[in-house]
């Protein structure tokens, strides 16, 4: 047979989070839970759609004067506005002096690479921090767009499973000026720790201090507390003070708009000339990349943000899924000291968003998800939405059985 | 808007003390270094386009389709797919990485045949992308890491524009192979053998599948046939880019030529296909990249690093248009309305008929018709040939002495006309009609409403 070109290609590690999944549903345990996946589930288990985005869908699909043409390469401005007016409120001193501009990207991970691309090949920056730990992606997205010197800063507390302030303030403090700080605007993935208000305004002394570059990763607003306005107080208060910086916003989640690849990428400036010019680079670096993002997810945001019923009734959505994950997390922590679990379980309620990391070890994870089929990442992070009535006792008790049981 | 002080006095130190003004604008901002980038040739255009106000005014700038009425077009196929899809109360959960298994299964599926044995074999990695600039982005970004050749891309000339930056994104070079004869606006079949001979051996080379971006000049059958031999005697990896399938001639087969002589003729080869023109799809950026490997395991691996890259990209890709997509082909009945569809578009002599004719006495809720795409997609062929011929009847009968004949010769949306910058220049200012530099004009803008009025202006320019 003829040699190939392709023989020397080695077969890549699994992602873990897919391969996690994959193997929940290969489970044939009429018990499995999937605790891996970022994605809300309601109460019976089940994905949700929003009711308000098949309401617009249907009228999107009635509309004959829309079609299918091409978005402008930055996207559809009406929702990049929207939404950069939902993430800093439409009065927001930046808004309204017009220092801030958002361009249409493909969902959160789109919106960072954009960023990444811009900040290192535009501005040639090669150094960023993240978070340790942080989401996954954000290491492989800045080193895919050449930044050179990626590392973390302190986080995660595990001693005291909560945010390592010192720690993450030392790091910052010795970072090198113009680096990057990746931030998780709210709703830590995968910890569920935040700061409080006191400590971001330490975070933005450190940062203003050393000319650090703040960008802000936006992907649950409205998803953690049920409050848009509360979810987003760490992104407008950098703003007040005046930081250039971006943010990126993805409508993944708190618009269940999943597969649907709908962001933003929101940028304030100080000088208001350099928009232009910076909305010229952002668009070779689409245009190289997909040309121009999908227009579906866009239109469908676009109505909502646009139109106050629609938005009051979105509003009503979020607060289901944001009220249903803190229920399950005050339900989790109730059984497991009901239970006696060693350790303390005051974090569950504590953490907030999506994630919780819990504190099991990559042992435990495996132990649950061999003698339960209970489906977590080896990092200890739930997924709090695959949590549900029906399930919670079964969670409890496998957590209960590894704590006791596995240890290092 | 007036300069601020601070930027009076940025450029001030710009002119003066170059390295101070660095200082100085990191003092002030981090975005004042930013340069200001080159516009868009194509987007420049639409754009003066807007601002005209002469009421004849044409655009024959960007690539879309549009019907008889200098309207978009969303094809009967695509609206019938949407309503079934709303009907079904699909979920919204994140695709895989690799996107739409069924898009993907039927869009190589279209490209090389269904049952062709590259694909009842597994030996293809086929994985949805961002339309066809992303799967392009895909390509070139796996090529930059595995491909064993020297990382340069060979592009004809001349090519899509953007060819060049997803390339240079991914620290590609490119070099180009002679294509277009400016002599006889056709093919310049003996020049680009002659570069192709010469290419280094191993190297990686672009091909358009079929109705050339920009020129519309398409090698014949024979034609192909040649270069695939002297490509494989060459040892090239060819990269097919298919961004009209069913587009160009208004028969999915025919257009699919080149790609399938070249897989039959033993070439492992990667391909790019776009679902924006031959489907009307365009901001749903419908699109897919394959590579075809030697075996099975090979594939796995292979796909296995696509995976690996495109997750720092955006993830996993939009599912909308992927869904619509997928439906009409996976449905006898759509399938082949669209591809009347699509040749109606090159053939508009064709009989249009009305959704509800065709619908009579079928039951739509489960059959979603993959023959209605072909009919709409004839449909779309068909009328951008009949354009092709009247303006070349109109220029005949304006007097022009000049040889039009490559304006029916060039197939697909675009047409090179062979007009020099200085006469388009003349078109746009005269005549208020739009077209790029290259003298290269979208035939799907030309409407009968406005045939006779672009036969006028193109004589007056060129007489």
């Amino acid at each position: 047979m003829a040699s190939s070109r392709f023989c020397e290609v080695q077969q890549a590690p699994p992602i873990e989070v897919f391969a996690v999944s994959k193997a929940f549903t290969d489970s044939t345990n009429e018990k499995k839970v999937n605790l891996s996946v970022g994605a809300y589930r309601t109460d019976e288990g089940k994905p949700w759609v929003l009711p308000v985005v098949r309401k617009v869908e249907q009228e999107l699909a009635a509309d004959n004067t829309l079609n299918h043409e091409y978005l402008p390469i930055l996207g559809l401005e009406a929702f990049s506005t929207a939404a950069a007016k939902m993430l800093l409120g439409a009065t927001h001193p930046a808004i309204t002096g017009g220092r801030v501009t958002a361009v249409q990207t493909l969902s959160g991970t789109g919106g960072l690479r954009v960023a990444a691309e811009f900040l290192g090949r535009v501005l040639k920056y090669n150094t960023a921090y993240h978070s340790a730990p942080t989401w996954g992606n954000h290491n492989l997205i800045f080193k895919q767009a050449g930044f050179t010197n990626i590392a973390p800063y302190r986080y995660w507390d595990g001693g005291k499973r909560g945010l390592n302030f010192d720690g993450m303030i030392e790091d910052l403090s010795n970072a090198p000026e113009n680096s990057v700080i990746i931030l998780h605007a709210c709703a830590h993935n995968p910890t569920g720790v935040d700061p409080t208000q006191e400590q971001w305004k330490k975070i933005a002394d450190v940062i203003e201090k050393r000319k650090l570059f703040p960008l802000f990763d936006s992907a649950y607003q409205g998803f953690a507390s049920g409050d848009l306005d509360n979810d987003a107080w760490a992104v407008r208060y950098f703003a007040e003070r005046g930081f250039e910086m971006m943010g990126t916003q993805s409508f993944s989640k708190n618009f269940g708009l999943y597969n649907e690849r709908i962001g933003n990428l929101m940028v304030v400036v100080k000088d208001t000339a350099c928009i232009v010019p910076m909305k010229s680079q952002l668009t070779l670096l689409v245009r190289g990349s997909y040309s121009n993002p999908p227009c579906h997810g866009a239109r469908i945001v676009s109505r909502v943000l646009n139109d106050p019923a629609l938005f009051e009734e979105w509003k009503g959505c979020i607060r289901t899924m944001s009220g249903r994950i803190i229920e399950m997390r005050k339900g989790l922590r109730e059984r497991l000291e009901k239970l006696g679990t060693p350790g303390t379980w005051d974090h569950i309620t504590a953490q907030i968003g999506m994630f919780s990391f819990t504190g099991l070890t990559a042992a435990q994870a495996k132990h649950i998800a061999d003698k339960y089929h209970i489906f977590l990442l080896s990092s200890g992070r739930i997924n709090m939405c695959g949590i549900t009535t029906g399930n919670i006792d079964h969670v409890a008790e496998a957590i209960n059985d590894a704590v006791c049981n596995i240890t290092n | 808007m007036a300069l601020t002080p601070v930027r009076t006095i940025n450029n001030l130190i710009k002119n003066t003390t170059p390295s101070l003004y660095h200082v100085a604008a990191r003092a002030n901002s981090w975005w004042s270094g930013v340069e200001m980038g080159p516009p868009d040739a194509i987007l420049g255009v639409t754009e003066a386009f807007k601002r005209d106000t002469n009421p004849k005014k044409m655009n024959l700038g960007v690539g879309a389709y549009r019907d008889d009425s200098g309207k978009p077009f969303v094809l009967p196929s695509v609206r019938k797919a949407e309503e079934l899809i709303l009907s079904q109360k699909l979920d919204k959960e994140y695709l895989p990485i690799s996107g739409n298994a069924e898009f993907c299964k039927k869009a190589i599926g279209l490209a090389l045949g269904d049952d062709h044995p590259a694909l009842t074999d597994g030996l293809n990695v086929t994985v949805q992308g961002i339309s066809g600039t992303g799967a392009l982005r895909i390509g070139s970004t796996f090529l930059s890491k595995f491909f064993p050749g020297p990382k340069t891309v060979w592009l004809p000339a001349p090519t899509w524009g953007n060819h060049v930056p997803i390339f240079k994104h991914v620290n590609m070079d490119v070099q180009q192979y002679r294509y277009y004869d400016p002599n006889t606006c056709g093919f310049n079949f003996t020049g680009a053998l002659e570069d192709i001979r010469k290419i280094p051996e191993n190297s990686l080379i672009m091909l358009h599948a079929c109705a050339h971006n920009p020129t519309g000049v398409d090698p014949k059958d024979e034609h192909w046939d040649e270069l695939s031999k002297v490509i494989k005697e060459r040892k090239l990896l060819p990269f097919f880019d298919m961004a009209y399938q069913g587009f160009a001639s208004g028969d999915v087969a025919k257009d699919a030529y080149a790609v399938r002589k070249f897989l039959a003729d033993g070439h492992k080869i990667c391909l790019s296909q776009s679902f924006s023109k031959n489907m009307g799809l365009y901001g749903e950026r419908a699109g897919a990249f394959s590579i075809i490997c030697n075996d099975k395991d090979e594939a796995a691996r292979v796909l296995s690093q696509v995976k690996i890259l495109i997750r720092p990209l955006y993830s996993n890709p939009p599912l909308h248009g992927s869904r619509i997509v997928a439906t009409i082909l996976n449905t006898p009945e759509l399938h082949s309305i669209w591809l009347n569809d699509v040749k109606g578009i090159i053939f508009p002599s064709s009989k249009q008929f009305n959704m509800a004719e065709r619908c009579e006495g079928h039951n739509f809720s489960l059959f979603l018709n993959s023959s209605i795409w072909l009919n709409d997609v004839k449909g779309m062929a068909d009328r951008i040939i009949a354009m092709r011929s009247k303006l070349k009847a109109n220029l005949e009968k304006e007097g022009s002495v000049r040889n039009w004949t490559h304006i029916t010769e060039q197939i697909g949306m675009f047409c090179f006309t062979g007009m020099t910058p200085q006469q388009v220049e003349k078109l746009t200012k005269e005549h208020s009609v739009y077209l790029t530099k290259d003298g290269r004009i979208s035939v799907a803008g030309i409407a009968s409403t406005n045939v006779d009025y672009l036969a006028h202006a193109m004589h007056q320019v060129t007489k």
